[in-house]
């Protein structure tokens, strides 16, 4: 252990970085990272689109601040991407990078992508999901062996049932969309508000086709007019009319969800422990404020690099069952170590409860407790999982 | 009757002189861009002081007349006259300066560039930048030895202690630590390093002969959860007998055996402690507690915390002076 803790290296390679001039002791790490660019169809709230290449510039800062530390270790990190709209010619990618020798994977697409990847490389690939939050791939559709980055919706949605709880706001409104995704979330909240004591008071679904941008102002307090509710909760995930549920609800309440204020991994406003340091990075290298899904392929690769620089090897297996150890922690910037949840793959991350403009707080919250760690009151516990990662 | 009161006051009189030339603590507040001054006496707030962006790490010239400061925002390193309480100087730091560390001959200023992975070295005399050093990334803590051969550099991301040879202002060695490693400090002889990692939930001890962790101290405090426990600031005491450890958001301060490295005691203190610093008597220890915006006061003969005084908003660091 002592000999771990301690690297010796010369001047000269601090002064060289990367330097390639180290040699056959350098160690090489290379990471393949595949991005699917979703059309997410028309939108009515299409002021501010996403931007493209959401996931890809984090896994680049990963592999930049990876290199960082590897330069002093002699480990050279390199990321082989590719981000397409073409699922098929992203499966087949993911073969040739296997067959080029990459092991180690972050994906940040939906899941049936990520089922036929995994089914079609061979067992000492290491998947790290960063695209998909559907909670059947932590609780009872598991990908065997697959790692996930991305919070899933139900810890998303046990993070704002915690807030709302500790707020005692319980009478939801729950307004959905006509995406699977919109339904999926919506169900994630419905999950949230039994575990914690809520109400759904009324799930109404949201199929208006007027241009809202016109039109909210007298679609939506009707829409709105139900038994009374201490706030509405909206599940729209790509954005389509939830931008105009705040200030157009029937009685004066709050709106959280998908909009107004939303559980998210990561946004411009979480600025402690640090982070203002890993925005600052993302901001020059990216030319625009870092997201969730970039948050998610920065932290897979750095699960790679971390489990690389403790362990001092290559080799897939010994870092996935480092990874999956009790010994491994990933310093992330949310005030606390992270760690993978060892049945389904999960990795536990508080999360930040957002306005666009400011932090409003930070679930798990106070008094929600844990017999392990009070990040696992959020999402599928052990118990109601049926995953096997190891 | 006249002559009592006479005596009285010359009794007051002499009373009130150590008053004139109290010790004085200043203590940096991050989200007010200030410096309060408090006066060791009353523990109270006699001053507040308006400077530069964000100001974090500050520390004192030997001769105590002149304090440096890290305005992280506004990318420098301000040079204040304690006698007037103004800033006669800025130093080109490079951005984002968070800690540093002066030199025991009184010139060379370590800083730490936290955006910028380098450590800087300027001539506070010169004002010249004589080197810079690229480090892990966000490099924090700094320490010089006493005998002033090394320049301890902590890289929070990079979870390594950087070793600068203050002769030739090269990188020689790296020590890996737990996660995030925030302040180091070495011990009166230089014989050991401090080292403290907050998310690691760790203080590393390093032998620096051999630069090798020699011991490695854990804390556990009743009913808060182990990863709320983040050390951050490390203090020795004069005597060798004590060591604090300020444990951020767990809102304790471990008090160690700084020889059998034993925790003896936590101490509650204000909301997410980080920096600390003795009084000059060693009497008092003095921690900033961000959340709470105050200042927790230690008595160390009693190893009670006696006070908590106001201050603005984010203390940071602190120093003291006679």
């Amino acid at each position: 252990m002592k000999s771990l803790n301690r690297l010796t290296l010369t001047a000269c390679m601090a002064l060289l970085p990367f330097s390639h001039t180290a040699g056959a002791s350098t160690l090489e790490i290379q990471i393949a990272y595949l991005g699917f660019e979703a059309d997410h169809g028309p939108v009515l709230s299409n002021i501010l689109p996403e931007p493209a290449d959401a996931g890809l510039r984090g896994a680049e800062l990963g592999i930049s601040d990876s290199n960082s530390t590897g330069r002093f270790l002699k480990h050279q990190y390199s990321l082989h991407s590719l981000s397409s709209p073409d699922s098929a010619s992203l499966i087949a990618h993911a073969q040739t990078l296997y067959d080029q020798g990459l092991r180690l994977f972050v994906l940040k697409l939906n899941a049936n992508q990520l089922r036929q990847i995994a089914t079609q490389l061979p067992d000492d690939a290491v998947l790290i999901n960063a695209g998909s939050s559907d909670n059947e791939l932590r609780s009872n559709a598991c990908i065997p062996g697959m790692l996930h980055t991305l919070p899933s919706r139900a810890m998303l949605t046990d993070a704002l049932g915690q807030w709302l709880a500790s707020r005692r706001w319980s009478r939801w409104l729950l307004l959905e969309g006509n995406q699977s995704e919109d339904k999926a979330y919506a169900d994630s909240l419905q999950r949230s508000a039994d575990r914690f004591g809520a109400k759904v008071i009324e799930r109404k679904s949201w199929d208006y086709d007027t241009d809202l941008r016109r039109t909210a102002q007298k679609e939506l307090p009707p829409f709105t007019q139900t038994r009374e509710y201490d706030v509405v909760l909206v599940a729209d995930e790509r954005g389509d009319f939830g931008e105009y549920v705040p200030y157009n609800t029937w009685y004066p309440r709050p709106v959280a969800g998908t909009q107004g204020m939303s559980p998210v991994a990561w946004h411009k406003v979480v600025e402690a422990w640090g982070a203002a340091q890993l925005h600052s990075r993302f901001e020059k290298q990216a030319d625009r404020w870092m997201n969730s899904l970039d948050y998610a392929s920065w932290a897979g690769v750095r699960t790679f690099a971390e489990a690389v620089t403790q362990t001092r090897s290559t080799d897939p297996a010994t870092l996935k069952a480092f990874i999956l150890s009790p010994e491994f922690q990933l310093g992330a910037f949310k005030g606390r170590k992270l760690s993978y949840r060892p049945w389904s793959g999960q990795l536990r991350q508080p999360i930040p409860l957002v306005h666009p403009r400011a932090l409003v707080s930070q679930s798990p919250q106070e008094g929600f407790l844990h017999p392990v760690t009070d990040l696992d009151t959020l999402g599928y516990d052990a118990s109601e999982s049926e995953c096997q990662v190891q | 009757m006249r002559i009592l009161f006479i005596k009285a006051a010359l009794v007051s009189a002499m009373l009130a002189t150590p008053l004139a030339h109290a010790a004085t603590a200043i203590v940096s507040n991050e989200k007010d861009d200030t410096l309060s001054f408090i006066d060791l006496e009353t523990l109270e707030v006699t001053d507040t002081v308006s400077v530069g962006q964000r100001p974090r790490g500050i520390i004192l010239s030997k001769d105590k007349s002149r304090l440096y400061i890290c305005a992280s925002d506004s990318d420098t390193v301000q040079v204040m006259d304690l006698a007037s309480r103004t800033i006669i100087a800025t130093l080109p730091s490079g951005e984002d300066p968070e800690q540093f560390s002066l030199h025991p001959d009184d010139r060379r200023l370590y800083i730490a560039n936290e955006d910028d992975a380098l450590v800087t070295v300027v001539d506070t005399v010169s004002h010249e930048v004589l080197a810079q050093i690229e480090v892990g990334v966000e490099p924090e803590g700094m320490a010089v030895s006493p005998d002033g051969r090394w320049a301890v550099n902590t890289s929070e991301t990079t979870s390594m202690l950087h070793w600068i040879d203050t002769e030739t202002h090269e990188l020689v060695d790296n020590t890996l630590v737990d996660q995030r490693p925030r302040h180091v400090e070495f011990t009166r002889d230089g014989s050991m390093l401090w080292a403290s990692s907050e998310i690691g939930g760790t203080v590393s001890i390093i032998d620096v002969a051999s630069r090798e962790i020699v011991k490695k101290l854990n804390f556990q405090i009743r009913g808060i959860h182990p990863d709320k426990i983040q050390p951050v600031g490390v203090k020795l005491s004069a005597d060798g007998r004590f060591a604090f450890v300020a444990l951020g958001p767990a809102n304790h301060v471990a008090v160690v055996d700084a020889s059998s490295y034993e925790v003896l005691d936590y101490l509650l203190v204000g909301r997410r402690v980080w920096h600390m610093e003795f009084t000059p008597d060693q009497k008092y220890l003095l921690t900033t507690n961000g959340v709470s915006g105050d200042v927790s006061v230690v008595d160390i003969d009693k190893m009670k915390v006696i006070k908590s005084i106001k201050v603005g908003r984010y203390p940071w660091g602190v120093v003291t002076l006679e």
